[in-house]
């Protein structure tokens, strides 16, 4: 399956070959694209974008967990994190492009 | 923030650009992630997270309600991995681990 790993540099070509930007400004744009959707995860927006997914931002609170290698319990500290959603349009359309693909 | 509020914020910033090329290229970000996890690939930005596909094979389940098997098919499920500075940020810049 697959196995090459798509990086910015393979954002920014895309954004350069699809609008008529120069090489650097497509990567600023990419950057740019990147920065505001962190931005309003860390203010604890969620980032909601149709047909690809949502970005939410979870808060947990301290649970215990335990050194897998050792079995020590140790707690684990209350945090926020970001989860990704896939929209049912993403899914399917990778579901159906790999099944094909077999 | 939904995409066209994306799409407002980076025209704001970037007043030399039409509306119609910022969402261009947003749209072209978003289709790029997409197209390669419909072949399978792995897509690693660097400081927000990566995206990859697991697949999870063939089973069969059960009806909780009535305990009838029924049988799952094969699917593959996007992934989401957030990045390490990512993670910090959320968490006031202090790294708490995984």
């Amino acid at each position: 399956m697959g196995g090459k790993t798509v990086t910015r540099a393979d954002l920014c070509e895309a954004v350069y070959q699809k609008v008529g930007l120069s090489r650097t400004e497509s990567a600023d744009l990419v950057e740019m694209v990147l920065d505001e959707i962190s931005d309003c995860l860390v203010r604890g927006e969620s980032v909601k974008l149709s047909s690809f997914g949502s970005f939410l931002v979870r808060q947990k609170g301290e649970r215990i967990g335990r050194n897998p290698k050792t079995g020590e319990e140790v707690p684990i500290s209350p945090r926020r994190v970001m989860v990704f959603k896939p929209s049912n349009v993403l899914k399917q359309k990778i579901n159906q492009a790999l099944a094909e693909a077999e | 923030m939904i995409k066209s509020e994306l799409v407002q914020r980076l025209a704001e910033r970037n007043p030399h650009l039409y509306q119609r090329d910022v969402e261009h290229i947003v749209n072209a970000v978003l289709d790029e992630v997409g197209h390669a996890l419909m072949r399978g690939d792995r897509v690693e930005l660097r400081g927000f997270g990566a995206f990859s596909v697991k697949n999870r094979p063939s089973r069969t389940g059960r009806n909780p309600r009535t305990g009838q098997k029924v049988a799952v098919t094969e699917k593959y499920v996007p992934f989401f991995k957030t990045g390490k500075e990512m993670r910090e940020r959320l968490n006031d810049g202090v790294d708490l681990g995984d």
